[in-house]
């Protein structure tokens, strides 16, 4: 018997923004604050799962039509590319710079090139996790 | 009260402060702990699953209230995580207290003895009768 689910259903719509917005904010605290890249990147893999386990998983890659091993390609990319950008300035591997930019609304901006670093391990993060789950879950 | 220093007055309401924080924190204590009792001594999943549910949601709310104003008062700072937590334990504990309950029900857990009503069993035998009828 099929069952119905309409309160989960109701609920995940609900509770995915929050989890995503609690995401990208953990990321983005993680220079001042507790956070960063590997924890943001779970917890936007857990709203992913929280997906999953609402809908099945044919659903789910019907709307985000990703393959999760381009994603931890892309997500090395970005590290390994912020890297060779310290080799462009004849510094050494892996060197980082930061700025302060005036925007016309946000006011005054640090922009510190370790967060395309980071953006590279929540990548990664995201792909490792949901590969796994996937290729658990479509396993019969 | 006139004579009273600024600072005297200031920890008159430190004081009102304080007491509102322990009250929120003891009673959400109190309730994790009502609920606990509960777990042990109701008689099945379905009891101690309403017990649980209820009494924690309220408690950990409670608790979770508490450290948001001694945060805003003491250090005067305001934590929107620790809102946002609670709007979130607000809206998923009863759904996962809802959950547990309808998969215990579907696998087969038997009420307790002294139970006297199933709604939800009447109802879904009257669904497999109009079933049954119409093919």
């Amino acid at each position: 018997m099929k069952t119905n689910n309409v309160i989960l259903e109701t609920a995940t719509r609900i509770l995915l923004f929050i989890i995503l917005v609690f995401a990208i904010d953990i990321f983005f605290a993680g220079h001042y604050y507790p956070g960063g890249g590997f924890i943001g990147g779970l917890i936007f893999a857990g709203a992913l799962v929280l997906l999953l386990i609402t809908y099945d998983i044919k659903t789910v890659a019907k709307f985000l039509p990703f393959n999760y091993l381009v994603v931890i390609a892309v997500g090395l990319l970005f590290a390994v590319g912020t890297g060779i950008g310290g080799l462009l300035f004849g510094k050494a591997f892996l060197t980082h710079w930061f700025t302060y930019v005036d925007f016309p609304i946000l006011g005054k901006l640090s922009l510190h090139t370790a967060v395309l670093f980071d953006i590279g391990v929540v990548l990664v993060v995201i792909g490792t996790a949901m590969a796994i789950i996937q290729t658990i879950g479509e396993s019969d | 009260m006139r004579n009273t220093s600024r600072k005297e007055r200031l920890s008159n309401v430190t004081g009102i402060y304080e007491f509102i924080i322990g009250l929120f924190i003891i009673i959400g204590s109190l309730l994790s702990l009502i609920a606990t009792i509960g777990a042990i001594r109701l008689p099945d999943v379905y009891t101690r699953n309403h017990a649980i549910a209820k009494a924690t949601t309220l408690g950990v709310m409670m608790i979770l209230l508490g450290a948001l104003i001694y945060f805003m008062v003491f250090e005067s700072h305001f934590n929107s995580r620790l809102l946002l937590a609670i709007l979130f334990i607000f809206m998923t504990a009863p759904i996962s207290g809802h959950l547990i309950g309808r998969a215990a029900y579907h696998s087969g857990v038997k009420m307790a003895e002294s139970s006297v009503t199933d709604d939800l069993g009447r109802d879904l035998q009257k669904k497999e009768k109009s079933k049954s009828r119409n093919l």
